[in-house]
């Protein structure tokens, strides 16, 4: 695959059974790569949600590049490990992910938003493959993916179920009455990541609706917690491998991001929560993730 | 003629299905003896998921079995259930999943209770959802009949279930077909259309109209509603009276004026039902004759009305 401006990566495609466990230079270059094409696209779409999806593309890379059982031919392989993103906001940053690993054609993401396209502005999973939930109603995305899990013991599969929330998500009753229930259910195949990059549509976490001490209310409700920071591969994949060894609970990752991370204009601003990016803007962006439009 | 009320025939079928069927899975949230998911339960340890007081979770967790190819019925008051839409309306709706979500307790039959605790909008929220089928059956055999359709359909399906007993007015599982009304009675220029736990009180109200000759039917699917048979009335009736325990807003009177209005009915209809109030404790009967749906009260709406 050819990242431009970046060494040629190649990792298997066809029926990569095993996880692909990318090396933290080649997780670099293709999440710096996916910050390009999700700032591209917003900046077509003219509308989308760019401080979010930069805070979160470094956790979603290391999750299909790294972590996950999958392959990319397959969406109906039942062992297959699952992704849920129940801060369905954040989409284009597993659009990027996913035209990069060739499911959907690169050319494709600038239908971002367009009517007809299966780039919907929250994602749809009856559309699109390996969208495993229709999410963008905040809260609901972890009792989807506890309801995976579920079925997966069930059905005495090994697979694992990845869910991504946001910090100000967590504010919806629904995800505590999820938080309850998973270790009771003894959940160790279920990993919640959360991308606590303190920012919401009205202000910061802290002052909107304090969720703090977040590692320690996780903890109370009986889950693994491991906090890292949610921009280094290092401790991402560290914090991965911990949850693989789990016996009996579920885990919460509870990474620590920057809203807008890697364009400094955006970086912890609010403002940039919801508002696409200009053309001058897009290109000061660009300029600063060493990049060109792609 | 027996007579049982329609949440331990689901219990029971369910049940038998689940001896037949391996994907078939059962969640309640603290009410399974209520919603008789317990009989289920008992036979199915395994496959009974008990969610606590959280019915939010428990649909979007219904949603997430279902993604992954199991059949989960979701178990709760109607209103409890219902209550939760947004929940319903992406992870379940939107999302195409294929659960079946068990709202018992429907309409004032509940009785001392009161309102809190009663289905009285449940029809109409889930009506208002593109692929929802909704069934609200009017006894044992087409009960049990529902449950199996349920569990064949790919897609979701609330089912409305009583409290209270219902006497027995089907003879067979067959009688049963996805929306398509029953006719119990074939009459002349006046009809009498309930669903659920109106369909005996229609009925019986029919024996005091017997001059008048009612049709009386039987509309156990609300959503898909049967245009054809309501066609035929609507060609054959001048007067059509539907009969609900749900608020009149939304639920069977609704989905039948909008099929009349289509086919260019031109006669009246009387809907009666909760008119849109809410409801309150007593026992059913007497709810039943204070609401205006009784037996006693439909004869005397109708003859009031003619």
């Amino acid at each position: 695959m050819q990242v431009p401006g970046h060494p040629i990566i190649s990792f298997p495609m066809a029926s990569s059974l095993a996880p692909l466990r990318l090396s933290q230079t080649e997780l670099e270059s293709i999440s710096l790569k996916c910050r390009r094409l999700i700032l591209n696209m917003l900046e077509k779409a003219q509308s989308g949600h760019p401080g979010g999806s930069l805070s979160a593309i470094d956790l979603i890379t290391a999750l299909f590049f790294h972590e996950m059982r999958m392959d990319p031919k397959n969406a109906a392989w039942e062992d297959r490990d699952r992704f849920v993103l129940s801060k369905g906001h954040g989409v284009p940053a597993l659009y990027a992910v996913l035209s990069q690993l060739g499911i959907i054609p690169e050319s494709e993401l600038s239908t971002l938003r367009r009517i007809n396209s299966r780039l919907q502005g929250h994602p749809d999973r009856v559309v699109l493959p390996f969208v495993e939930a229709s999410t963008g109603s905040l809260g609901q995305g972890l009792s989807i993916a506890q309801g995976i899990a579920l079925a997966l013991k069930l059905q005495k599969r090994s697979s694992r179920v990845f869910c991504l929330m946001g910090d100000g998500e967590t504010q919806e009753g629904q995800i505590w009455e999820t938080a309850m229930s998973a270790p009771k259910y003894k959940l160790n195949n279920l990993i919640a990541i959360l991308d606590n990059n303190n920012g919401q549509i009205d202000g910061h976490v802290t002052e909107v609706m304090n969720l703090e001490p977040i590692a320690d209310k996780w903890r109370s409700f009986n889950w693994v917690v491991h906090t890292i920071n949610g921009h280094s591969f290092a401790e991402i994949i560290s914090a991965l491998e911990k949850a693989r060894g789990e016996k009996d609970r579920p885990t919460l990752i509870l990474a620590k991001t920057v809203k807008g991370k890697g364009v400094s204009f955006m970086e912890d601003k609010i403002s940039w929560h919801g508002v696409a990016p200009n053309a001058e803007e897009l290109q000061r962006a660009l300029e600063e993730l060493k990049g060109e439009k792609s | 003629m027996g007579a049982k009320a329609t949440r331990d025939s689901f219990g029971e079928a369910v049940r038998d299905l689940g001896k037949e069927n391996p994907a078939i899975v059962v969640l309640d949230a603290d009410l399974s003896v209520s919603t008789k998911s317990v009989t289920f339960a008992k036979s199915f340890p395994d496959r009974f998921f008990q969610m606590g007081i959280a019915e939010a979770n428990m649909i979007g967790t219904a949603a997430g079995m279902a993604f992954s190819g199991l059949i989960p019925f979701c178990c709760s008051f109607g209103c409890f259930l219902t209550g939760k839409y947004e929940t319903i309306r992406v992870s379940v709706g939107y999302s195409r999943a294929n659960v079946k979500l068990v709202g018992t307790h429907a309409g004032l039959g509940i009785g001392e209770d009161g309102y809190t605790q009663m289905g009285l909008e449940d029809m109409n929220l889930m009506r208002g959802l593109p692929g929802m089928t909704v069934i609200n059956p009017c006894d044992d055999k087409t009960t049990r009949a529902a449950v199996r359709f349920a569990v064949e359909h790919q897609g979701p399906v609330y089912l409305r279930l009583t409290r209270q007993k219902l006497p027995d007015l089907h003879a067979s599982e067959s009688d049963f077909k996805i929306g398509k009304g029953i006719v119990l009675k074939k009459g002349g220029k006046l009809a009498l259309i309930g669903t659920g736990a109106t369909v005996t009180e229609a009925l019986q109200a029919s024996e005091k109209l017997a001059n008048y000759k009612p049709w009386v039917i039987d509309i156990h699917t609300i959503k898909p509603i049967d245009k054809d048979l309501l066609k035929t009335l609507a060609q054959e009736c001048s007067q059509i009276v539907t009969v609900e325990d749900h608020n009149i807003v939304g639920g069977l009177g609704s989905a039948v004026a909008e099929v009349l209005s289509e086919v260019g009915f031109s006669g009246k209809l009387l809907r009666l039902g909760v008119q849109d109030t809410y409801g309150e404790s007593g026992l059913p009967d007497e709810l039943f004759e204070k609401y205006g749906f009784s037996a006693h009260q439909i004869a005397q709406k109708v003859i009031d009305w003619r």
